[in-house]
């Protein structure tokens, strides 16, 4: 397993990309930032469309701006022709996702196994 | 519940996310002290963050020469807080509903959804460089995109 430093650590599975959050808060825009960087350079070392995992297991806060970064994530795989899938999301967390309906925009599973089964 | 004499404070915070971060840290230190509940404390702290992010970067837009005056009282039924910055303010009535159309693929506007989500009343002033928010201790959450006080 790759650890990037310092925020989230990848696993390339045989069909999947699974890039998991270290950090329990997600909030600084420069974290943020580091974050979409990091992301990023993985979407783009693809060679074709892949199928990206993001495991939420470890994150107990987040703010609307990494919905945001969600968003641009989601966009620029589907651009690539790729597949996202979100999971191991914990219930306070999920809520904020419900409010701002993007449990309609999102693949969201219970854990890792059922996201890479998915 | 903890019984504690009201508590209420003002300061003024610099325009930087690491000011906000701190207020946000010791505010919610001290709701935790007062016996609020883990689900009051995330719903205060997301709301809190999302206003003094809102203030500092659409309000004061990141102005080192400009605060956010942020006020808050603790008491045994509710947390309350005032945040004002030194921007031309905006009308919350102008916002998008981010959860409409086009709207919900876009990455910004919805920090004023979850405020209004998460806190019990959230009210402008009329300049609309002010808010005003209330959570009532021991209250169900969250009533879904349904803002209790929301103006």
């Amino acid at each position: 397993m790759a650890q990037i430093k310092p925020r989230v650590s990848v696993k390339y599975a045989e069909n999947a990309t699974i890039v998991s959050f270290v950090d329990e808060k997600i909030l600084e825009e420069t974290d943020i930032r580091a974050l979409q960087e990091t992301i990023m350079s993985v979407i783009e070392s693809a060679s074709g469309g892949m199928n990206m995992i993001l495991d939420f297991g470890n994150v107990r806060f987040l703010s609307s701006a990494v919905l945001g970064l969600l968003i641009r994530i989601s966009k620029r795989i589907y651009e690539r022709d790729g597949r996202l899938k979100l999971c191991n999301i914990n219930p306070k967390i999920y809520e904020v996702f419900k409010i701002t309906r993007l449990t309609k925009t999102f693949d969201i599973y219970d854990d890792v196994d059922s996201a890479v089964d998915g | 519940m903890t019984s504690r004499a009201p508590i209420s404070c003002t300061m003024n915070v610099a325009s930087t996310l690491t000011a906000s971060e701190a207020v946000c840290h010791l505010i919610m230190a001290m709701l935790d002290e007062s016996g609020f509940s883990k689900e009051d404390i995330f719903a205060a702290h997301l709301a809190l963050e999302e206003a003094l992010i809102n203030a500092i970067r659409h309000g004061n837009e990141m102005d080192p020469d400009k605060e956010v005056k942020v006020s808050y009282s603790v008491d045994s039924e509710k947390f309350e807080v005032w945040i004002e910055d030194e921007g031309t303010g905006f009308d919350p009535k102008s916002v998008p509903d981010p959860r409409c159309g086009d709207n919900l693929y876009k990455p910004n506007g919805r920090g004023l959804l979850l405020m209004c989500s998460y806190m019990d009343v959230v009210e402008h002033g009329e300049r609309g460089n002010r808010v005003h928010m209330i959570r009532y201790r021991n209250k169900p959450s969250v009533v879904h995109g349904v803002p209790k006080t929301c103006r």
